[in-house]
């Protein structure tokens, strides 16, 4: 019988067979897992002592399996190179993000910050469930016994802990097991490169779900819709059917699109192409990209939508106004595709009682299941899904409209319902139908007075929000004011007096979402360059004119302090010149500080960005490798796309179609990336994004400090020329 | 029409209609997933595989002119010794992400090191820049056929 004690916490426990599993169950308390049937465990650890780790988190290449793994084993006194992962199925009650609420997601750089306790509390329990067992069988005291590498020792004997497992898992479940100690950790903060996941994506094994393949599945290429708000009319096929392997195509229930369906994948793209679509284009986007801005500037010339932080505005105008030097600068930034190297996919897949399952790099595995539901008609529980590595995400796979989860999910259900259908989207399909980044036009206006102080600073931004109009409205919009369009403004580490902050949300051209860093990824850069900007005007040094703007006494500035001047000394920010210029930025999200120094030479009179030196304060280090690749990867993100990465709209439709017209960052295109990590003993946190921030502005001020010249237009090469 | 294919040691008997990209031949019909599709345009370098010990981009290679060349992709890599060295390298500094191009910087890293066995950054970056890497772990790649390049030293 199931009791429940004190705190909630389970205290009775079955065996699994020869498998102990530990979770959570819904109340957040620790259990079996054949306790509860809606029970899962973060762990497992079977007869032959092999464990397990049960990763809730989606694997895109940002170390989420190497980051829970590493918990496991750390309480469990084993080499994080001795256990193994599995990817966890869709369930929400146990499997969601403390962060989000209800919702198993994997997003905004949250799976280390979310699972940090989670993962290590069950680690320990099972630790001391399997030292109680062998306490019991050998009649001594539980203080008497260690573990240590899957042994147990003690009193002159040793067993393993897969003979253990049974009777382990008929032990009470501690109510609040014991975490190691910091000072014990062997595995949490080690330097070593370990990535789970390395071996299988080097031999070709690891499973994406690009590469399922189910018996007798189907292929469905999608022909969308070129201009949001477009509608099918009619579709004619009959060049199609000359196709080899086109089996037949339909019109999607919500007009979107049509569905090919065929027997393999280049048979879907190939009668995809022969297809022609009548549309009804009355209700769609009409404009270009030169008439958006156009409409982006209108609304910061008249009133603002929201007075973000209810400042005095006249007052904060009167400030700046009056002020001893006035800077007045605006800044653009073009819609952005994620364009994660795995072009989006999944497959669904009829079971025998009725539900489905999905194979797919599931970013949201709560949406498949609402998704299902609502277009089949069945229940959430009788949903699946097989999560597999997701060839990078960027936050593509996950968005208000569950995108292609619609799509595939409507495409199969138009059909008998009989056979899996795999949804594969081309790279141009990728491109023309982005989620995008959306466009962003900033005016800034800045007072300094006579000794380099900032005294006011007038923010206006116009940008469509991401989050109006999605089922994630209601958490993040607070009084009409969209935080996605407007973080890292305000809330950032500086002390800046006499803010004003205003919004205008525009009209959308294009679906829009999160993309690596959110609006981070222009406010920062707004942010930064005024800053260097209001630097050379007050003719203060950029790393010193920040300084003087953190509040050492505060948390946040000393934190962001302590990055930057890691960051500058590391970059020899001091020995500037000699044919090398650099730029510096510094910028807090999601709660992880990070400063970045760009130093670039003009070969040829062209920009070439010789070395990025940074520095990371991300609270605890619980992967130290994971953690510079990370910003190894999203500084490159940031640079590349600040340099070339520029999507379009022409009459409403996307010029852009595949890389060679939104060209990535190329191996040539970066040099030398130098990591630093602060140590800390604060709870870990996010890392997937918080690199991207800073990363060009950095190169915009070193531009700026080799050239002269401000870029506050992207992306760069309209105005500049990189070496190529 | 059916096509007899010589991959990774072994001889196939495929169906597929002429113009079909190998790629596709590959993933679809052998089965044989690590060579990844990434942008079917030659951009990209994710479908990179060895004919006759050539890296070709599978995507803009046809079925029908494969002929009599043996095809080895990234499940094959690690028979021969510069492929097991370039295997070895990147495991020892982690170099994947996602994992996704990683297949294709492979293949391209091995027809380096064949063709330049002690490369410089200049000339991997040149080599290497028809592979992209979205999560952008280029770094890691230049470290990693160095390395490469060291351990086939011995
Ligand atoms: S898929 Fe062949 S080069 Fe991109
Ligand atoms: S590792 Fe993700 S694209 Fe290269």
């Amino acid at each position: 019988m199931t009791t429940l004690s004190r705190r909630g916490f389970l205290q009775t426990a079955v065996a699994s067979g020869a498998v102990l599993t530990l979770g959570f169950t819904p109340r957040g308390a620790l259990a079996q897992a054949a306790q509860t049937q809606q029970l899962t465990p973060f762990l497992k650890v079977a007869g032959d002592g092999t464990v397990t780790a049960i990763v809730k988190h989606l694997e895109g290449g940002q170390g989420a399996a190497t980051g829970l793994s590493t918990l496991i084993a750390e309480e469990l006194n084993m080499q994080l190179t001795d256990i193994r992962f599995e990817m966890a199925p869709a369930n929400a009650a146990v499997y969601n993000n403390l962060l989000f609420g209800p919702v198993q997601a994997t997003g905004g750089s949250t799976a280390m910050a979310n699972s940090f306790m989670q993962y290590r509390t069950a680690g320990a329990a099972a630790r001391e469930m399997l030292i109680a067992a062998a306490a019991q069988q050998w009649s001594v005291a539980p203080e008497s016994l260690a573990l240590k590498e899957g042994i147990i020792s003690g009193d002159g004997k040793s067993v393993s802990i897969g003979e253990l497992v049974g009777d382990a898992a008929k032990m009470d479940v501690p109510a609040e097991p014991t975490l190691k100690d910091p000072s014990e950790w062997t595995q949490i903060g080690n330097p070593q490169r370990a990535r789970r996941d390395s071996s299988d994506k080097i031999n070709g094994q690891a499973m994406f779900s690009m590469d399922v393949h189910l018996d007798g599945m189907l292929v469905v290429a999608i022909k969308r819709t070129p201009r949001m708000g477009g509608v099918v009319i009619s579709f004619d096929d009959s060049a199609a059917k000359d196709i080899n392997g086109f089996d037949h195509a339909a019109t999607l229930p919500n007009g979107a699109g049509v569905a090919v369906y065929a027997r393999n994948t280049w048979a879907a793209f190939q009668a995809r192409d022969a297809l022609s679509v009548e549309w009804d284009f009355s209700k769609a986007e009409a404009r270009g990209s030169d008439e958006i801005l156009a409409d982006l500037r209108m609304q910061l010339d008249g009133e603002p939508d929201y007075n973000v932080n209810n400042a005095d505005q006249a007052a904060v105008a009167a400030t700046i106004d009056g002020a001893a030097t006035t800077l007045s600068q605006e800044f653009y930034f073009p819609l952005l595709a994620h364009s994660p190297m795995e072009p989006i996919n999944a497959t669904i897949e009829p079971l025998e009682n009725g539900g489905v399952r999905y194979h797919d790099g599931a970013q949201g595995p709560t949406a498949n299941q609402m998704v299902a539901a609502q277009i089949l008609e069945i229940s959430p529980e009788q949903v699946e899904v097989k999560s597999l590595y997701a060839g990078g995400f960027f936050g593509r796979r996950l968005n208000g409209g569950s995108d292609y989860l619609v799509e595939l999910t409507m495409a199969y259900a138009l059909t008998d319902r009989t056979r899996p259908v795999k949804l594969v989207w081309s790279r141009e399909d990728d491109v023309t139908g982005g989620w995008y980044r959306p466009m962003a036009l900033h005016r800034v206006r800045v007072g300094l007075d006579d000794a380099g102080k900032i005294i006011g600073w007038e923010h206006h931004v116009a940008t469509p929000s991401i989050f109006k109009g999605s089922p994630f409205e209601e958490a993040m919009v607070r009084d009409g004011v969209d935080s996605s369009s407007i973080e890292g403004i305000a809330d950032g580490p500086y002390t800046i007096p006499g803010m004003a902050l205003m919004l205008s949300d525009a009209k959308k051209a294009t679906t829009v979402n999160w993309w690596r860093s959110v609006g981070h990824s222009h406010t920062a850069y707004v942010m930064e360059v005024m800053m260097d900007l209001a630097a050379e005007a007050s003719g203060i040094d950029p790393v010193e004119f920040r300084l003087n703007h953190l509040d050492q006494n505060s948390d946040d500035g000393s934190r962001a302090a302590q990055v930057l001047k890691l960051a500058a000394e590391k970059a020899g920010w001091a020995q500037q010149g000699d044919g090398r210029s650099l730029g510096v930025a510094v910028h807090k999200s999601f709660n992880t500080y990070i400063a970045e120094v760009c130093e670039i030479s003009t070969p040829d009179d062209t920009i070439r960005i010789d070395k990025v030196t940074a520095a990371v304060d991300c609270g605890i280090a619980v992967n130290p490798d994971v953690i510079k690749a990370q910003v190894e990867g999203a500084i490159g993100w940031g640079m590349g796309h600040a340099m070339r990465g520029e999507i379009t709209l022409d009459k409403g439709e996307i010029v852009q179609s595949n890389f060679p017209d939104y060209e990535p960052l190329r191996i040539a295109d970066i040099g030398a990336i130098d990591v630093h990590i602060v140590p800390s003993a604060l709870p870990p946190s996010g890392i997937g994004e918080p690199g991207t921030p800073p990363a060009a502005p950095a190169l915009a001020n070193a531009i700026a400090r080799a050239t002269g010249q401000r870029i506050t237009e992207l992306p760069m090469i309209s105005s500049t020329d990189f070496y190529l | 029409m059916d096509y007899t294919v010589k991959i990774n040691g072994a001889t196939r008997q495929v169906a597929a209609e002429p113009g079909t990209p190998l790629l596709w031949v590959i993933r679809d019909e052998l089965r044989l997933t690590g060579t990844k599709f990434g942008c079917g345009v030659a951009s990209c370098g994710a479908c990179t595989v060895h004919l006759d010990g050539e890296p070709v981009r599978s995507c803009q290679t046809y079925i029908e002119d494969i002929e009599d060349a043996e095809i080895t992709t990234i499940e094959a890599a690690a028979d021969d010794p510069v492929g097991a060295a370039v295997q070895q390298a990147w495991g020892e500094l982690d170099v994947v992400q996602c994992g996704y191009c990683q297949s294709g910087q492979i293949m391209s890293a091995i027809g380096l090191l064949r063709e330049t066995p002690k490369p410089d950054s200049t000339q991997i970056n040149d080599y290497m820049s028809g592979n992209v890497c979205r999560c952008a772990t280029y770094q890691r790649i230049r470290a990693a056929v160095q390395r490469a390049s060291e351990i086939l030293e011995g």
